[in-house]
């Protein structure tokens, strides 16, 4: 074969001439396009994105209504669980967002032709940070704006102190996001129930409703370890005493860098690994 | 950039799993522009060896190179010169066709998106189907839209595991005749798994017969035929598979 041809057949292949190893805005955007086609072509993936926010935000709305006619303590207390619910809720469901989006591509074994296109780990994890926003907001604004009308609850009115939330929150949720597509690629679905019941253990130990002083002495060292703790206690702050702990925020956000860093190595070993024990070929199993 | 270095050249290719060895230390380079047929049964290492040239499963030992950059450590710079069809490997059911084509098409950079999927689905009898559910399609239909797919970046080396299985007789022969095509015309280099024998020597410029991961034969199939003493190449598999290779070729000697 002359190398004319072989030139010729090149030219004729319909690829991009850039850099093909950099990162690809391209690339990130058809993968959003990718998942936001599936959530457009089903109403009950949209419709359970906002049913259980909802149903939260009312029973605690509610909870928080009761425990306010009794005045004192107790009311000072729960004062602050429809925002503590609805910051869990940006926490649990950020985190559920990216990890839905990564288990489509297992349910629908589509996982190997992504692996052998130029996408790259980068442009896939950012794909799934952008669908975990376009997901949770889908759930949250709705829940935000039912809590304004029925308990007057205003999570907008808390401004800069929510982007702060907001923030640590969302980095926690794809820290975690990240490591549990990263043990879905090695183990294949065997770990699907870790991306449903992962981010519980933090219910407990960040102290999304109590404060952390009521924790063992043991146990709070664990909590303080851990971004949302700082957040949910910045949030009382806010509710109960209208302080902006902003320094709470800056060690919540050190950390998160920290297990964002963790966990994307993490996901690359885990990536390393599959492909060391063929699990992407099996990825469904 | 245009070296004559082969389309795909494997050296002391190993692949070991805890529980045996997949893959036991193969070579062979294929030339640009040709097809070749990997043959062997069930376990023979060859969706192994597809799947290390493709860099899903990292090798033991031993090295893949395609289009003379190095897999998996350069893949980024050969990935969207390749592409892959299987029937086991699926794309989103709830996707329509045109839907997944563009998802492809986006994240292989094709140029002119839409003209290329139009051209595709018009190659392959498609464009009534663009905007169906993928799950929707019969088995045929799905392995047109895999075909397509595979197809999007117009690739120069081409892997198929198994492309026509589950195929109706005619189905099974318009997906070969529409291959042999883009091979020709493209000057594509098409790596083929299969068993199915009739395809394989339809097809192959060249088979490459593996057993329990190694390379027992390698040659052109009429090549194969007159060694074996047979008169087509489901005799010479059934002589490899059944440990029957080296009587026969020795009876032809």
């Amino acid at each position: 074969m002359t190398t004319a041809r072989i030139r010729a057949a090149h030219e004729r292949s319909a690829h991009i001439g850039h850099d093909p190893s950099a990162f690809s805005f391209e690339r990130v955007g058809a993968m959003v396009a990718r998942y936001w086609y599936l959530l457009r072509s089903s109403w009950p993936r949209v419709f359970d994105l906002i049913y259980w926010p909802t149903v939260q935000m009312f029973m605690w709305g509610f909870l928080q209504t009761y425990i306010g006619q009794f005045g004192g303590l107790p009311a000072r207390a729960g004062q602050t669980f429809i925002g503590a619910v609805m910051l869990w809720d940006i926490l649990f469901r950020g985190q559920l967002g990216f990890s839905i989006s990564f288990l489509e591509e297992m349910y629908s074994r589509n996982l190997a032709n992504l692996m052998i296109s130029p996408l790259k780990p980068p442009e896939f994890i950012s794909a799934l940070m952008i669908m975990s926003i376009i997901r949770l907001s889908i759930g949250m604004v709705p829940v935000s704006l039912l809590a304004i009308v029925f308990f007057g609850f205003n999570l907008w009115g808390l401004g800069l102190a929510l982007a702060a939330f907001f923030l640590n929150l969302i980095l926690t949720s794809w820290a975690l996001g990240i490591f549990i597509a990263g043990l879905l690629l090695r183990h294949g679905l065997g770990a699907e129930n870790m991306a449903w019941t992962l981010m519980f253990i933090f219910l407990p130990l960040t102290c999304v409703y109590y404060p952390v002083s009521v924790l063992p002495p043991w146990l709070a060292v664990i909590s303080w370890m851990l971004p949302p703790t700082y957040v949910f206690e910045g949030m009382r702050a806010l509710l109960t005493a209208h302080v902006f702990r902003a320094d709470l925020m800056a060690q919540a956000f050190a950390i998160n860098i920290t297990l964002i860093v963790l966990a994307i190595f993490a996901f690359l070993a885990f990536l390393r690994a599959a492909r060391r024990h063929g699990s992407l070929l099996q990825g469904s199993e | 950039m245009f070296s004559p270095e082969p389309a795909i050249s494997v050296s002391n290719l190993v692949k070991q799993y805890p529980g045996g060895t997949a893959v036991a230390g193969i070579t062979f380079a294929i030339e640009r522009g040709s097809i070749i047929g990997l043959l062997g049964g069930n376990g023979a290492g060859k969706t192994t060896t597809i799947a290390m040239i493709m860099g899903l499963v990292a090798p033991t030992s031993g090295a893949v190179r395609i289009l003379g950059h190095d897999m998996p450590r350069e893949r980024y710079q050969i990935l969207h010169r390749m592409n892959f069809e299987s029937p086991y490997v699926e794309m989103p059911h709830r996707l329509t066709v045109r839907q997944n084509l563009n998802v492809f098409a986006r994240l292989y950079g094709v140029v002119d998106r839409d003209a290329r999927i139009a051209a595709l689905a018009e190659e392959l009898d498609l464009t009534e189907l663009l905007d169906r559910p993928t799950g929707k399609l019969s088995a045929g239909q799905k392995t047109r839209v895999s075909l397509a797919k595979a197809l999007i970046n117009a690739p120069e080396v081409l892997l198929l595991d198994e492309p026509t299985a589950s195929l109706d007789p005619d189905t099974a022969d318009w997906v070969r005749t529409h291959l042999e095509h883009y091979t020709a015309e493209r000057h594509a280099t098409m790596l083929l798994a299969s068993h199915n024998m009739n395809e394989v020597e339809r097809l192959c410029d060249r088979v490459i017969m593996l057993k329990r991961g190694v390379i027992v034969d390698d040659d052109t199939p009429a090549r194969l035929l007159a060694r074996y003493g047979r008169s087509n190449l489901e005799e010479v598999f059934l002589d490899v598979a059944r440990g029957r290779g080296e009587a026969a070729r020795e009876a032809v000697r």
